[in-house]
C-alpha cells in the first residue's frame, strides 16, 4: 500500500464535489437522483479506505459502506417511482415545473 | 536495464486509472447534456469507485458494488429515464443555479482538500487485512451480533421501500383517480 490515505480523501472530497454540483444544477429530478449516489459513492469511499488505514482488523467499516449502499438502493427506487408517478401525472420531471405546493 | 516486477507501480497505475475512470465518469455524468449519457457515465464511475474498492483490500464490498449500483440501480435510472423520456428531450439539462452550483462546488472541494491538508494522514495502510473469505465470515458475523439492530432496521427499510416503491409507480392509481 504505497497510496497515502490523504489521496483517498482527496479523490473522494472531489467526486463528492461532482456530485454535489450534479444535484445543485440539474433541472431534471433523475439528474438530481444521480447526484446523489455520487455523493454516497463519495462517502463510502471514505469510510472504505478509513477502515482500511486505521482499523483494517475490524469489520465495521464495510458494515458502514455496507448499509449506505442499502440505503442508496432504497433511496433510488422510491425516489424513481416518485419520478415515474409524477411524469404520468404532469408529464414532466422537471423539478422547477413541478410547483404544485406554491400555487 | 532489466525488469524489476517487485518495483513495478503496480498499485499506483491502478489508482490512477481507477481515479480517471471514477472523476471522468462522475463529471460526465453532470456535464453530458443528454440524459441517458449521464446515466452511461454514472456506470462508468460506479465501476471506478469498485476499482477502489479491490485497491483497498475490501473485495466483498467491490462484488457488492458492481452487483447493487451497476448492476440495479444504474439500470432502474436507465429504465426511469426511458419511461420519462419524452417530456424531456428539448429541455437544457441546467437550471439557472447552475454557475452558483459550480462555485459552491469548488469552494467546498477547497475547503476539505485544505482540511486534508491540515492531518498528518497515515501513509501506509500496514499490513495487508484478512483474506476476501474470513472478511465475509467476519461481516455475517458482526451482522448477526453485535450490529443486529441496524441489520433488522435496514431490513425493514428495505421492504417498506420495495412495497413503497410499488405502491408509488402503480399504474392503478390513476385509473382510480378518474373514476
Amino acid at each position: 500500500m504505497a497510496i497515502p490515505l490523504s489521496y483517498w480523501l482527496i479523490v473522494s472530497a472531489a467526486l463528492f464535489s461532482i456530485g454535489m454540483y450534479g444535484a445543485l444544477s440539474r433541472k431534471n429530478a433523475i439528474g438530481i437522483l444521480m447526484g446523489i449516489e455520487l455523493i454516497l459513492n463519495a462517502v463510502n469511499i471514505n469510510l472504505v479506505a478509513f477502515w482500511r488505514y486505521i482499523a483494517p482488523n475490524d469489520v465495521s467499516g464495510q458494515i458502514f459502506a455496507i448499509i449506505v449502499i442499502t440505503v442508496a438502493a432504497a433511496e433510488a427506487a422510491v425516489g424513481l417511482a416518485l419520478v415515474i408517478a409524477v411524469v404520468r401525472r404532469r408529464h414532466s420531471a422537471i423539478v422547477e415545473e413541478l410547483d404544485l405546493l406554491k400555487q | 536495464m532489466s525488469f524489476d516486477p517487485s518495483q513495478f507501480p503496480f498499485m499506483e497505475i491502478a489508482f490512477w486509472v481507477m481515479t480517471v475512470l471514477a472523476l471522468g465518469g462522475g463529471i460526465g455524468v453532470v456535464a453530458s447534456k443528454n440524459l441517458f449519457h449521464s446515466a452511461l457515465f454514472l456506470i462508468v464511475s460506479l465501476f471506478g469507485v469498485s476499482g477502489y474498492y479491490v485497491l483497498l483490500s475490501a473485495g466483498f464490498l467491490a462484488v457488492v458494488q458492481v452487483m447493487v449500483y451497476a448492476g440495479a440501480i444504474a439500470v432502474l435510472i436507465l429504465f426511469a429515464i426511458m419511461f420519462s423520456r419524452r417530456p424531456m428531450e428539448k429541455v437544457s439539462q441546467a437550471n439557472h443555479q447552475w454557475w452558483l452550483a459550480l462555485l459552491m462546488a469548488v469552494l467546498l472541494f477547497a475547503v476539505l482538500v485544505g482540511i486534508v491538508g491540515l492531518v498528518d494522514w497515515p501513509t501506509d495502510g500496514g499490513p495487508e487485512p484478512a483474506a476476501a473469505a474470513t472478511t465475509v465470515q467476519q461481516l455475517g458475523v458482526a451482522f448477526l451480533g453485535s450490529y443486529l439492530i441496524p441489520f433488522m432496521v435496514v431490513s425493514i427499510l428495505l421492504s417498506v421501500a420495495l412495497i413503497g416503491a410499488i405502491m408509488l409507480a402503480r399504474e392503478k392509481l390513476e385509473a382510480e383517480e378518474m373514476n
